[in-house]
Protein backbone atom coordinates (compact mmCIF):
# COMPACT_ATOMS: atom_id res chain seq x y z
CA UNK A 1 0.00 0.00 0.00
CA UNK A 2 1.30 2.95 -0.88
CA UNK A 3 1.48 5.81 0.98
CA UNK A 4 -0.17 8.93 -0.59
CA UNK A 5 2.24 11.66 1.60
CA UNK A 6 5.30 9.81 -0.09
CA UNK A 7 6.46 12.60 -2.72
CA UNK A 8 5.77 15.50 -0.57
CA UNK A 9 7.39 14.00 2.58
CA UNK A 10 10.44 12.66 -0.13
CA UNK A 11 10.59 16.28 -1.85
CA UNK A 12 10.27 17.93 1.92
CA UNK A 13 13.19 16.11 2.57
CA UNK A 14 15.45 16.65 0.00
CA UNK A 15 14.82 20.32 0.86
CA UNK A 16 15.93 19.77 4.58
CA UNK A 17 18.85 18.14 3.51
CA UNK A 18 19.91 20.72 1.09
CA UNK A 19 19.25 23.53 3.49
CA UNK A 20 21.21 21.01 6.61
CA UNK A 21 18.06 20.28 8.50
CA UNK A 22 16.43 17.32 9.39
CA UNK A 23 12.82 16.80 10.25
CA UNK A 24 10.66 14.21 11.69
CA UNK A 25 10.22 12.35 8.20
CA UNK A 26 14.02 11.17 8.39
CA UNK A 27 13.63 7.82 9.54
CA UNK A 28 16.41 5.18 10.90
CA UNK A 29 17.58 2.07 8.52
CA UNK A 30 15.98 0.12 11.59
CA UNK A 31 12.82 1.75 11.31
CA UNK A 32 12.96 1.56 7.36
CA UNK A 33 13.54 -2.23 7.77
CA UNK A 34 10.44 -2.17 9.66
CA UNK A 35 8.56 -0.63 7.14
CA UNK A 36 9.44 -2.68 4.85
CA UNK A 37 7.70 -5.85 6.94
CA UNK A 38 4.32 -3.76 6.89
CA UNK A 39 3.99 -2.94 3.30
CA UNK A 40 4.37 -3.86 -0.48
CA UNK A 41 5.88 -0.61 -1.33
CA UNK A 42 7.66 1.75 0.98
CA UNK A 43 8.92 5.16 -0.04
CA UNK A 44 12.39 6.33 0.24
CA UNK A 45 12.20 9.51 2.84
CA UNK A 46 13.50 7.10 5.43
CA UNK A 47 16.11 5.39 2.95
CA UNK A 48 19.17 4.86 4.73
CA UNK A 49 18.66 6.17 7.97
CA UNK A 50 20.66 7.94 10.27
CA UNK A 51 22.26 5.32 12.58
CA UNK A 52 25.42 3.84 11.51
CA UNK A 53 25.93 0.12 12.84
CA UNK A 54 28.67 -1.74 13.25
CA UNK A 55 27.84 -5.51 12.36
CA UNK A 56 30.35 -9.22 12.55
CA UNK A 57 31.26 -9.92 9.00
CA UNK A 58 31.33 -13.79 8.65
CA UNK A 59 35.37 -13.74 8.92
CA UNK A 60 34.69 -12.47 12.05
CA UNK A 61 35.90 -8.71 11.11
CA UNK A 62 33.34 -5.70 12.02
CA UNK A 63 32.02 -3.12 9.01
CA UNK A 64 29.68 -0.65 8.74
CA UNK A 65 26.38 -1.54 6.85
CA UNK A 66 26.57 0.73 3.87
CA UNK A 67 24.63 0.93 0.52
CA UNK A 68 25.94 1.98 -2.55
CA UNK A 69 23.84 4.02 -5.94
CA UNK A 70 23.18 2.68 -9.27
CA UNK A 71 23.42 4.54 -12.08
CA UNK A 72 22.67 2.97 -15.80
CA UNK A 73 22.43 3.67 -19.52
CA UNK A 74 23.07 7.28 -19.13
CA UNK A 75 23.83 7.74 -22.99
CA UNK A 76 25.25 11.10 -22.40
CA UNK A 77 25.06 12.42 -26.28
CA UNK A 78 21.70 10.97 -27.27
CA UNK A 79 19.06 13.52 -29.37
CA UNK A 80 15.77 12.67 -30.24
CA UNK A 81 11.79 12.12 -29.75
CA UNK A 82 12.52 9.31 -26.88
CA UNK A 83 13.47 12.14 -24.53
CA UNK A 84 13.54 15.83 -25.54
CA UNK A 85 15.25 16.38 -22.44
CA UNK A 86 18.38 14.64 -22.89
CA UNK A 87 20.74 17.21 -21.90
CA UNK A 88 18.99 17.79 -18.78
CA UNK A 89 18.11 13.91 -17.66
CA UNK A 90 21.60 13.57 -16.15
CA UNK A 91 21.95 16.12 -14.19
CA UNK A 92 18.93 15.91 -12.52
CA UNK A 93 19.58 12.34 -11.47
CA UNK A 94 23.21 13.80 -10.36
CA UNK A 95 20.85 15.99 -7.85
CA UNK A 96 18.95 13.13 -6.97
CA UNK A 97 20.91 11.49 -5.67
CA UNK A 98 23.00 14.69 -3.91
CA UNK A 99 19.72 14.98 -2.57
CA UNK A 100 19.36 11.50 -0.97
CA UNK A 101 18.67 11.63 2.84
CA UNK A 102 22.33 10.44 3.22
CA UNK A 103 25.49 9.28 0.80
CA UNK A 104 25.75 6.31 -0.20
CA UNK A 105 29.47 4.68 -0.17
CA UNK A 106 30.10 4.93 -3.97
CA UNK A 107 28.07 5.41 -7.24
CA UNK A 108 28.58 2.68 -9.99
CA UNK A 109 27.08 3.35 -13.44
CA UNK A 110 26.31 0.21 -15.34
CA UNK A 111 27.40 1.40 -18.82
CA UNK A 112 26.08 3.18 -21.77
CA UNK A 113 27.47 6.23 -20.39
CA UNK A 114 27.62 8.00 -23.41
CA UNK A 115 25.55 7.23 -26.35
CA UNK A 116 27.72 5.94 -29.56
CA UNK A 117 29.00 7.88 -32.51
CA UNK A 118 31.39 7.01 -35.16
CA UNK A 119 33.31 10.33 -34.69
CA UNK A 120 36.14 9.04 -32.48
CA UNK A 121 36.81 12.89 -31.34
CA UNK A 122 33.00 13.15 -30.77
CA UNK A 123 32.99 9.98 -28.35
CA UNK A 124 35.71 11.78 -26.34
CA UNK A 125 34.10 14.77 -26.11
CA UNK A 126 31.25 12.70 -24.57
CA UNK A 127 32.63 11.19 -22.53
CA UNK A 128 34.60 14.22 -21.17
CA UNK A 129 31.43 15.87 -20.55
CA UNK A 130 29.69 12.91 -18.76
CA UNK A 131 32.81 13.31 -15.90
CA UNK A 132 32.14 16.40 -15.60
CA UNK A 133 28.78 16.41 -14.84
CA UNK A 134 29.09 12.87 -12.46
CA UNK A 135 31.77 14.96 -10.83
CA UNK A 136 28.94 16.81 -9.35
CA UNK A 137 28.13 14.05 -7.32
CA UNK A 138 29.00 15.05 -3.56
CA UNK A 139 29.69 11.21 -3.22
CA UNK A 140 33.17 10.82 -5.12
CA UNK A 141 33.42 7.14 -5.00
CA UNK A 142 32.37 6.25 -9.04
CA UNK A 143 32.99 3.11 -10.09
CA UNK A 144 32.29 3.05 -14.26
CA UNK A 145 32.05 -0.25 -16.89
CA UNK A 146 31.65 0.36 -20.89
CA UNK A 147 28.12 -0.38 -22.44
CA UNK A 148 28.11 -1.48 -26.19
CA UNK A 149 27.56 2.51 -26.88
CA UNK A 150 30.95 3.80 -25.16
CA UNK A 151 33.13 1.00 -26.32
CA UNK A 152 31.88 -1.45 -29.20
CA UNK A 153 33.35 0.73 -31.95
CA UNK A 154 36.73 0.65 -30.82
CA UNK A 155 37.07 -2.22 -28.23
CA UNK A 156 36.90 0.09 -25.51
CA UNK A 157 39.68 2.34 -26.19
CA UNK A 158 38.82 5.45 -25.80
CA UNK A 159 36.50 3.98 -22.82
CA UNK A 160 40.15 2.74 -21.20
CA UNK A 161 41.63 6.67 -21.94
CA UNK A 162 38.74 8.26 -19.94
CA UNK A 163 37.65 5.46 -17.05
CA UNK A 164 40.72 2.82 -16.66
CA UNK A 165 40.32 -0.46 -17.15
CA UNK A 166 37.07 -2.16 -18.62
CA UNK A 167 37.24 -4.99 -16.04
CA UNK A 168 38.52 -5.26 -12.45
CA UNK A 169 37.64 -6.15 -9.17
CA UNK A 170 37.36 -4.50 -5.47
CA UNK A 171 36.47 -5.35 -2.12
CA UNK A 172 34.38 -2.92 0.14
CA UNK A 173 33.26 -3.73 3.41
CA UNK A 174 33.20 -7.38 3.32
CA UNK A 175 31.68 -7.65 -0.04
CA UNK A 176 33.60 -8.59 -3.25
CA UNK A 177 32.70 -6.95 -6.28
CA UNK A 178 33.88 -7.94 -9.96
CA UNK A 179 33.04 -5.64 -12.56
CA UNK A 180 32.64 -7.50 -16.05
CA UNK A 181 33.37 -6.05 -20.03
CA UNK A 182 30.69 -8.05 -21.84
CA UNK A 183 30.28 -4.89 -24.76
CA UNK A 184 34.10 -4.42 -25.58
CA UNK A 185 33.48 -7.32 -28.20
CA UNK A 186 30.97 -5.74 -30.29
CA UNK A 187 29.47 -9.87 -31.00
CA UNK A 188 28.91 -9.38 -27.01
CA UNK A 189 31.11 -11.96 -25.48
CA UNK A 190 33.39 -11.54 -22.05
CA UNK A 191 35.93 -14.15 -23.52
CA UNK A 192 38.60 -16.92 -22.55
CA UNK A 193 41.01 -14.31 -21.39
CA UNK A 194 38.25 -12.53 -18.90
CA UNK A 195 36.60 -15.40 -17.79
CA UNK A 196 39.85 -16.94 -16.86
CA UNK A 197 40.77 -13.86 -14.89
CA UNK A 198 37.14 -13.94 -13.44
CA UNK A 199 38.25 -17.79 -11.78
CA UNK A 200 41.31 -16.86 -10.35
CA UNK A 201 39.81 -13.57 -9.37
CA UNK A 202 37.37 -15.57 -7.31
CA UNK A 203 39.52 -18.53 -6.40
CA UNK A 204 40.69 -16.76 -3.26
CA UNK A 205 37.01 -15.80 -2.20
CA UNK A 206 35.21 -18.60 0.59
CA UNK A 207 32.53 -20.18 -0.98
CA UNK A 208 29.81 -18.50 1.72
CA UNK A 209 31.34 -15.00 0.86
CA UNK A 210 29.15 -12.16 -0.24
CA UNK A 211 29.90 -11.31 -4.43
CA UNK A 212 28.20 -8.57 -6.14
CA UNK A 213 29.41 -8.92 -10.23
CA UNK A 214 28.48 -5.45 -12.02
CA UNK A 215 28.43 -5.50 -15.67
CA UNK A 216 26.21 -3.76 -18.80
CA UNK A 217 24.50 -6.72 -20.42
CA UNK A 218 22.45 -9.94 -19.06
CA UNK A 219 24.36 -12.09 -18.37
CA UNK A 220 21.35 -14.81 -19.14
CA UNK A 221 19.24 -15.10 -21.88
CA UNK A 222 16.88 -12.42 -21.25
CA UNK A 223 15.79 -12.14 -24.99
CA UNK A 224 17.75 -12.87 -27.40
CA UNK A 225 15.60 -11.89 -30.18
CA UNK A 226 15.87 -8.39 -29.24
CA UNK A 227 20.23 -8.73 -28.29
CA UNK A 228 19.44 -9.18 -24.71
CA UNK A 229 21.74 -11.42 -23.82
CA UNK A 230 25.77 -11.98 -23.74
CA UNK A 231 26.99 -14.32 -25.97
CA UNK A 232 29.11 -16.68 -23.38
CA UNK A 233 27.28 -15.13 -20.40
CA UNK A 234 26.10 -19.02 -19.75
CA UNK A 235 29.89 -19.58 -18.72
CA UNK A 236 29.99 -16.90 -16.41
CA UNK A 237 26.86 -17.60 -14.56
CA UNK A 238 28.61 -21.58 -14.51
CA UNK A 239 31.50 -20.40 -12.57
CA UNK A 240 29.50 -17.73 -10.07
CA UNK A 241 27.42 -21.11 -9.68
CA UNK A 242 30.16 -22.32 -7.22
CA UNK A 243 29.67 -19.48 -4.81
CA UNK A 244 27.00 -19.25 -2.58
CA UNK A 245 25.78 -15.70 -2.28
CA UNK A 246 26.34 -13.62 -5.46
CA UNK A 247 24.17 -11.48 -6.81
CA UNK A 248 24.60 -9.49 -10.51
CA UNK A 249 23.68 -5.75 -11.33
CA UNK A 250 23.18 -4.76 -15.08
CA UNK A 251 21.60 -1.84 -17.22
CA UNK A 252 21.45 -2.25 -21.08
CA UNK A 253 17.49 -3.19 -20.98
CA UNK A 254 16.65 -0.08 -19.59
CA UNK A 255 14.12 -0.94 -17.23
CA UNK A 256 13.86 -2.35 -13.45
CA UNK A 257 13.81 -6.54 -14.10
CA UNK A 258 14.72 -9.31 -11.66
CA UNK A 259 15.43 -12.97 -12.14
CA UNK A 260 17.40 -15.36 -10.90
CA UNK A 261 19.46 -18.26 -12.33
CA UNK A 262 19.92 -21.15 -9.74
CA UNK A 263 20.92 -19.04 -6.54
CA UNK A 264 22.29 -16.18 -8.27
CA UNK A 265 19.64 -12.76 -8.47
CA UNK A 266 20.31 -10.90 -11.65
CA UNK A 267 18.73 -7.14 -11.26
CA UNK A 268 18.81 -4.23 -14.14
CA UNK A 269 18.11 -1.00 -13.51
CA UNK A 270 16.14 1.65 -15.47
CA UNK A 271 18.10 3.99 -17.79
CA UNK A 272 18.25 7.71 -17.74
CA UNK A 273 17.43 8.35 -21.16
CA UNK A 274 14.53 6.13 -22.57
CA UNK A 275 12.75 3.22 -21.23
CA UNK A 276 12.44 0.23 -23.39
CA UNK A 277 9.56 -2.39 -23.39
CA UNK A 278 8.92 -5.22 -21.24
CA UNK A 279 11.08 -8.12 -23.44
CA UNK A 280 9.12 -9.94 -25.98
CA UNK A 281 6.00 -7.63 -25.46
CA UNK A 282 5.64 -5.88 -28.80
CA UNK A 283 7.25 -6.53 -31.85
CA UNK A 284 9.89 -4.10 -31.91
CA UNK A 285 12.43 -3.32 -29.50
CA UNK A 286 11.72 0.61 -29.88
CA UNK A 287 11.65 3.32 -27.06
CA UNK A 288 8.61 4.06 -24.76
CA UNK A 289 7.41 7.24 -26.54
CA UNK A 290 8.00 10.70 -24.30
CA UNK A 291 5.26 11.46 -22.28
CA UNK A 292 4.91 15.28 -22.32
CA UNK A 293 2.59 15.06 -19.77
CA UNK A 294 4.55 12.96 -17.63
CA UNK A 295 8.37 14.17 -18.10
CA UNK A 296 11.04 11.72 -17.07
CA UNK A 297 8.44 8.66 -16.25
CA UNK A 298 10.31 5.18 -16.56
CA UNK A 299 13.49 6.99 -15.76
CA UNK A 300 15.45 6.67 -12.78
CA UNK A 301 18.05 4.93 -10.31
CA UNK A 302 18.49 2.81 -7.92
CA UNK A 303 20.28 2.03 -4.17
CA UNK A 304 21.08 -1.53 -2.77
CA UNK A 305 21.92 -1.86 1.13
CA UNK A 306 23.19 -4.36 2.77
CA UNK A 307 21.40 -6.69 5.16
CA UNK A 308 23.65 -7.71 8.04
CA UNK A 309 24.63 -10.78 6.78
CA UNK A 310 25.36 -9.04 3.77
CA UNK A 311 23.61 -12.02 2.45
CA UNK A 312 20.60 -9.94 0.94
CA UNK A 313 20.33 -6.63 -0.52
CA UNK A 314 17.23 -4.03 -0.39
CA UNK A 315 16.73 -2.27 -3.68
CA UNK A 316 15.25 1.04 -3.60
CA UNK A 317 13.99 2.10 -7.00
CA UNK A 318 14.17 6.26 -7.10
CA UNK A 319 11.87 8.10 -10.19
CA UNK A 320 13.05 11.18 -11.86
CA UNK A 321 10.10 11.67 -13.22
CA UNK A 322 9.18 15.17 -12.60
CA UNK A 323 5.52 14.39 -11.14
CA UNK A 324 8.13 12.95 -8.09
CA UNK A 325 6.45 9.49 -8.14
CA UNK A 326 7.99 7.82 -5.14
CA UNK A 327 10.89 5.52 -4.27
CA UNK A 328 9.73 2.06 -3.57
CA UNK A 329 11.70 -0.29 -2.21
CA UNK A 330 11.84 -3.74 -1.70
CA UNK A 331 14.42 -6.87 -0.44
CA UNK A 332 15.83 -9.39 -2.00
CA UNK B 1 14.19 -30.43 -29.14
CA UNK B 2 12.24 -28.26 -30.35
CA UNK B 3 14.02 -26.46 -32.91
CA UNK B 4 12.12 -25.24 -35.44
CA UNK B 5 14.60 -25.15 -38.25
CA UNK B 6 18.03 -27.27 -38.75
CA UNK B 7 21.07 -24.67 -39.34
CA UNK B 8 24.42 -25.42 -40.73
CA UNK B 9 27.29 -23.90 -42.17
CA UNK B 10 27.42 -24.67 -45.45
CA UNK B 11 30.26 -26.79 -47.01
CA UNK B 12 32.38 -25.35 -49.84
CA UNK B 13 29.51 -26.03 -52.21
CA UNK B 14 26.16 -28.25 -52.58
CA UNK B 15 25.65 -31.17 -54.54
CA UNK B 16 24.60 -30.21 -57.86
CA UNK B 17 22.41 -32.99 -57.96
CA UNK B 18 20.19 -31.00 -55.43
CA UNK B 19 20.09 -27.01 -56.50
CA UNK B 20 18.49 -25.38 -53.29
CA UNK B 21 17.32 -21.58 -53.70
CA UNK B 22 19.41 -19.14 -52.48
CA UNK B 23 18.52 -16.07 -50.79
CA UNK B 24 21.16 -13.25 -50.81
CA UNK B 25 21.41 -10.66 -48.40
CA UNK B 26 23.23 -7.84 -47.45
CA UNK B 27 23.92 -5.94 -44.65
CA UNK B 28 24.52 -2.41 -44.50
CA UNK B 29 24.37 0.17 -41.71
CA UNK B 30 21.52 0.20 -40.71
CA UNK B 31 19.80 -2.37 -42.74
CA UNK B 32 19.38 -5.57 -43.99
CA UNK B 33 18.06 -5.90 -47.68
CA UNK B 34 15.98 -7.51 -48.31
CA UNK B 35 14.31 -7.38 -44.36
CA UNK B 36 11.69 -9.80 -45.18
CA UNK B 37 12.37 -12.97 -46.61
CA UNK B 38 9.82 -15.88 -47.47
CA UNK B 39 10.44 -19.17 -47.30
CA UNK B 40 8.15 -22.76 -46.93
CA UNK B 41 8.14 -25.28 -44.28
CA UNK B 42 10.78 -28.45 -45.50
CA UNK B 43 12.07 -26.41 -48.07
CA UNK B 44 16.05 -25.97 -47.53
CA UNK B 45 17.53 -22.35 -48.25
CA UNK B 46 20.79 -20.84 -48.51
CA UNK B 47 21.01 -17.77 -47.21
CA UNK B 48 23.79 -15.78 -48.68
CA UNK B 49 25.19 -12.68 -46.36
CA UNK B 50 27.06 -10.24 -47.77
CA UNK B 51 28.15 -6.95 -46.10
CA UNK B 52 28.00 -3.60 -47.90
CA UNK B 53 30.68 -1.74 -45.39
CA UNK B 54 31.85 -3.46 -42.18
CA UNK B 55 31.41 -5.79 -40.15
CA UNK B 56 27.84 -7.37 -39.03
CA UNK B 57 26.17 -9.89 -37.94
CA UNK B 58 22.69 -12.30 -37.86
CA UNK B 59 20.87 -14.19 -35.81
CA UNK B 60 17.38 -15.28 -35.66
CA UNK B 61 17.69 -16.63 -32.18
CA UNK B 62 14.10 -18.85 -32.56
CA UNK B 63 16.20 -20.68 -35.56
CA UNK B 64 18.73 -21.44 -33.53
CA UNK B 65 20.66 -19.22 -36.89
CA UNK B 66 23.73 -17.41 -35.52
CA UNK B 67 26.29 -15.82 -38.25
CA UNK B 68 29.06 -13.02 -38.54
CA UNK B 69 29.18 -11.45 -41.89
CA UNK B 70 32.70 -9.91 -42.49
CA UNK B 71 33.04 -7.27 -44.67
CA UNK B 72 34.21 -7.52 -47.86
CA UNK B 73 32.98 -11.78 -47.35
CA UNK B 74 30.43 -13.84 -47.75
CA UNK B 75 28.61 -16.05 -45.12
CA UNK B 76 26.54 -19.10 -46.21
CA UNK B 77 23.87 -20.31 -43.75
CA UNK B 78 21.81 -23.20 -45.18
CA UNK B 79 17.97 -23.93 -43.21
CA UNK B 80 15.26 -26.34 -43.64
CA UNK B 81 12.22 -24.77 -41.35
CA UNK B 82 9.99 -27.17 -39.93
CA UNK B 83 7.56 -24.72 -38.60
CA UNK B 84 5.51 -22.17 -40.07
CA UNK B 85 5.21 -19.05 -38.38
CA UNK B 86 7.04 -15.49 -38.39
CA UNK B 87 10.78 -15.01 -36.87
CA UNK B 88 12.81 -11.78 -36.40
CA UNK B 89 16.10 -11.40 -36.79
CA UNK B 90 18.80 -8.47 -36.52
CA UNK B 91 22.10 -7.88 -36.31
CA UNK B 92 24.34 -8.81 -33.33
CA UNK B 93 27.39 -7.29 -34.05
CA UNK B 94 27.26 -3.73 -32.67
CA UNK B 95 27.92 -1.63 -35.07
CA UNK B 96 26.89 2.33 -34.53
CA UNK B 97 23.78 4.49 -33.46
CA UNK B 98 21.33 2.62 -35.60
CA UNK B 99 22.14 -1.01 -34.22
CA UNK B 100 19.28 -1.28 -32.43
CA UNK B 101 17.20 -0.84 -35.30
CA UNK B 102 18.65 -3.46 -37.67
CA UNK B 103 16.01 -6.42 -37.99
CA UNK B 104 14.14 -8.35 -39.97
CA UNK B 105 11.43 -11.17 -40.07
CA UNK B 106 11.72 -14.59 -41.86
CA UNK B 107 8.31 -15.71 -42.62
CA UNK B 108 7.81 -19.62 -43.31
CA UNK B 109 4.51 -20.42 -44.78
CA UNK B 110 3.21 -24.29 -44.62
Amino acid sequence: MRDPDGPRLFLAECRQRRSGHRGMTTKTRREFIQLLGVGGAVFASGLAGACSRNIRLPGGEAADDFFFVQLSDTHWGFKGPPNPDAANTLREAVAAVNALPHDPDFVVFTGDLTHTTDDDAERRRRMQEFKGIVGELRVKTHRFMPGEHDASLDRGKAYEENFGATHYSFDHKGVHFAVLDNVSDPAAAIGDAQLDWLHRDLTPIKPDAPIVVFTHRPLFDLYPQWDWATKDGARAIDLLQHWKNVTVFYGHIHQEHHFTTGQIAHHAAKSLIFPLPPPGSQPKRAPVPWDPAHPGRGLGFRDAATDEARANWRLTEHSVERTAMPAAARAY
Amino acid sequence: MGALLLAALLAASAPESTPERVVVITAKKFDFTPAAIELKVGVPVVLELHSGDRKHGFTAPDLKVDAAIEAGGVTRVRIVPDKAGTFEFHCNVFCGSGHEEMTGQIVVTP
